[in-house]
Parts: structure tokens; sequence; C-alpha cells
């Protein structure tokens, strides 16, 4: 049976753990201010178009959002390749490919949307 | 089920094996122990099954009793009977079962062996006493844990060490801790480096399952979080390579 300190490098692992949890809480912030700006908007009635309007060109609604997806590419992967190297037999080289595909994945998506509101309306 | 007498459900066999039921008669402060010792001495001498103190110190006598760990000597059949009257008596979880009620409990302590469970100390028998003051902080957290007994129950009752066999699980966790907050204690960072990753405290989910069934009220998920926190400044600090 291999033992546990040949299968892991504790310095890498306690990293990505650390990361996991830092992120958590940059996200717990993000989440919080997503949240209640979307409901505020939509209560305050503003349209879709007004609502691209604002966010269209604002670098701080960028800068926001670039750091909620960045958190959200640290956080996801780390927490799937626990849940992969856990529930599953695949080795753990394996889970990691799969987890940074995930990451790349993400990372692609996020930044996307995020971009894509930026240069929304032809504001940048 | 009639008042004078008791029916048990006893698990025989090995992996493998089935229930076994036995009649056993009711007494005044009948403990699960006593309940397995009747079957073998009177009913079925083939029976096996462990244990050594009988009163809660030597942490032999763990079993699955109605599907949940507990030390069978200070468990009273009163207290775990369901509404039909029924006791299941099984080997602990997540273990090997050699045969019946008793499991090899190798895997359980070969971990607080590679959680470094051991204690390192500088000084040598030529050296005065350590003094350590029985209200230091540390001190205080090394006396929360220390009084574990060694029985298996948490590791049965941790889902985590179920499906990662890698993972240390909360009594040899819980010692490191002990360890760490040990002042005469040198093997800090080596310890630190044991318990992290992915085999260590950092699995851990903190169910709790081994706080709601330690029986000695010890709280080893309490443990793992001082463990995480340890391992998370030692690795900012670069000392875990």
């Amino acid at each position: 049976m291999k033992r546990p300190e040949d299968t892991f490098d504790a310095q890498r692992e306690t990293h990505l753990w650390l990361a996991q949890r830092l992120s958590a809480m940059v996200l717990a912030l993000c989440i919080i201010v997503h949240l209640v700006t979307i409901v505020g908007a939509v209560q305050g009635g503003l349209s879709a178009a007004e609502i691209i309007d604002r966010v269209a060109g604002s670098g701080v609604w960028f800068a926001f959002y670039a750091v909620f997806v960045a958190a959200i590419v640290v956080h996801a992967p780390i927490g799937l390749r626990a849940i992969l190297s856990e529930m599953t037999k695949l080795s753990r080289a394996r889970v990691d490919l799969l987890c940074f595909i995930a990451a790349i994945f993400i990372a692609v998506l996020g930044f996307r949307v995020v971009w894509g509101f930026y240069t929304m309306g032809g504001a940048a | 089920m009639s008042r004078e007498t008791l029916t048990v459900a006893v698990w025989r066999g090995a992996e493998k094996g089935r229930y076994q039921k036995y009649e056993v008669p009711r007494q005044e402060s009948q403990t699960v122990l006593d309940v397995i010792t009747y079957i073998q001495r009177h009913i079925d001498p083939s029976l096996s099954y462990r244990f050594a103190c009988r009163v809660g110190v030597c942490g032999s006598c763990a079993m699955t009793v109605n599907g949940s760990p507990r030390w069978t000597c200070r468990t009273h059949v009163d207290k775990v009977l369901d509404d039909t009257g029924q006791l299941d008596v099984a080997p602990l979880r997540n273990l090997e079962v050699i045969k019946d009620l008793s499991v090899d409990m190798t895997d359980f302590f070969d971990k607080w062996a590679k959680a470094k469970g051991q204690f390192h100390g500088s000084e040598t028998r030529h050296d005065d006493f350590s003094a350590v003051s029985p209200d230091s902080p540390q001190r205080k957290v090394a006396s929360a844990g220390i009084e574990c007994i060694g029985c298996g129950v948490c590791y049965s009752a941790c889902d985590v060490v179920a499906w990662n066999k890698d993972y240390l699980g909360p009594a040899a966790l819980n010692r490191a801790w002990t360890l760490m907050n040990d002042e005469r204690d040198v093997a800090g960072i080596d310890r630190l480096k044991a318990v992290a990753g992915a085999g260590g405290c950092q699995a851990c989910h903190s169910q709790q399952g081994c706080v709601e069934r330690c029986v000695k009220h010890l709280n080893p998920t309490g443990a793992i979080a001082g463990l995480k926190r340890a391992t998370a400044i030692a690795a900012l600090k670069g000392q875990l390579k």
C-alpha cells in the first residue's frame, strides 16, 4: 500500500486548500454584492437595456466581475478535484488534468461574459 | 420479545457473513458486553469478540450496536433498544473483520504512527522535569484531547475514512494535535508535514460523526480544525516542503 506521504505533497496540497478557502471568502462577498445589485435593479424597475447601459464600459463593474470570475476559477476546480479524488478511482494525475481543463473552461466562459458586457453597446 | 429474554442478532463470519439470532436472559443494568459474553459462555463458545477491562478504560470492546459504533462495556441495553426491542451487534465499520465481532485494528494504529503520534522530546533523563503550567493555553488544548482510549469508535463513525483509504482518521489526527500543543515536543513541523494534504487533516469534511460518537466526549473535529490552521500557517511560511 502506498503511504499517504508518498502520494501527495504537503506543501502543495495545503496551498491548494488555503487557496480554496481564501477564494471562498472572496466569493462570499462577490455573491452578496451581485445578488443585492440584481435584486435592487429588478425591484427598481431597470430594464435590460438600462442595466447594460450602466455595466457596459464601466471599469468598476468590469474589475468587480473579473475578480468574481477569477475567484470561481480558483475555487471550483479545487473542490471538483477533492470530489473526484474521493468519489472516483481516477489517478491523481488524471484528476489534476481534468480539473485543470475545468479551470480553463470556466475561465474562458467567465471572462468572455465579463468582456462581452464591458464592450456591449460599443462603449469600449 | 418477552420481558425475561432479549433477542439479539449477532454478526457471524468475516466480511461475508450473516446475522444469527440468540435469546439471552434480561438482567438489570445489563450492558451490551454482558449480552455478548453470555452468548459466548452459555450458548455458542465459537463466538469471537474482544474485551479486556469491562469498565471503559482499555478501548477494546467497541462494536456496532443497532447501527452505531459504541463501547459495549459502558452501553446499557436499556439505552439502545429500539421500539421493536431488537438488539443488533456487528463488528466496527471501516476495519477489516477477522471473525464475528473482532476487527483488525492494524490500519487504525498504523495511522497513528503515520500521523507522527509519537512524542519526541529534546531532553534526557538527566534533565530536570519540564514545568508545564496547567493554566497555559497550549496545555488546556492538549488536555482537551488527551483522554482518547483508542477504541476506534470515531474511526468507525467517519464517512471520510469509509471512502478515502489514505485518510488518517479522527483519532490519529486528534493525537497529532495534542502533541502539537505539548510544549516539550520538538517534532512539530515533521508532524504537520505528515498530517497535511489528501490523506490528512484537509480531507476532513467536518461532519462531526466522530464528535457525535466519541465515548470520551472529545472533539476530534475541533482538533482537526486546529491542524488545518497550523498546516495553513506553516505552508504560508514554506515550512512544509
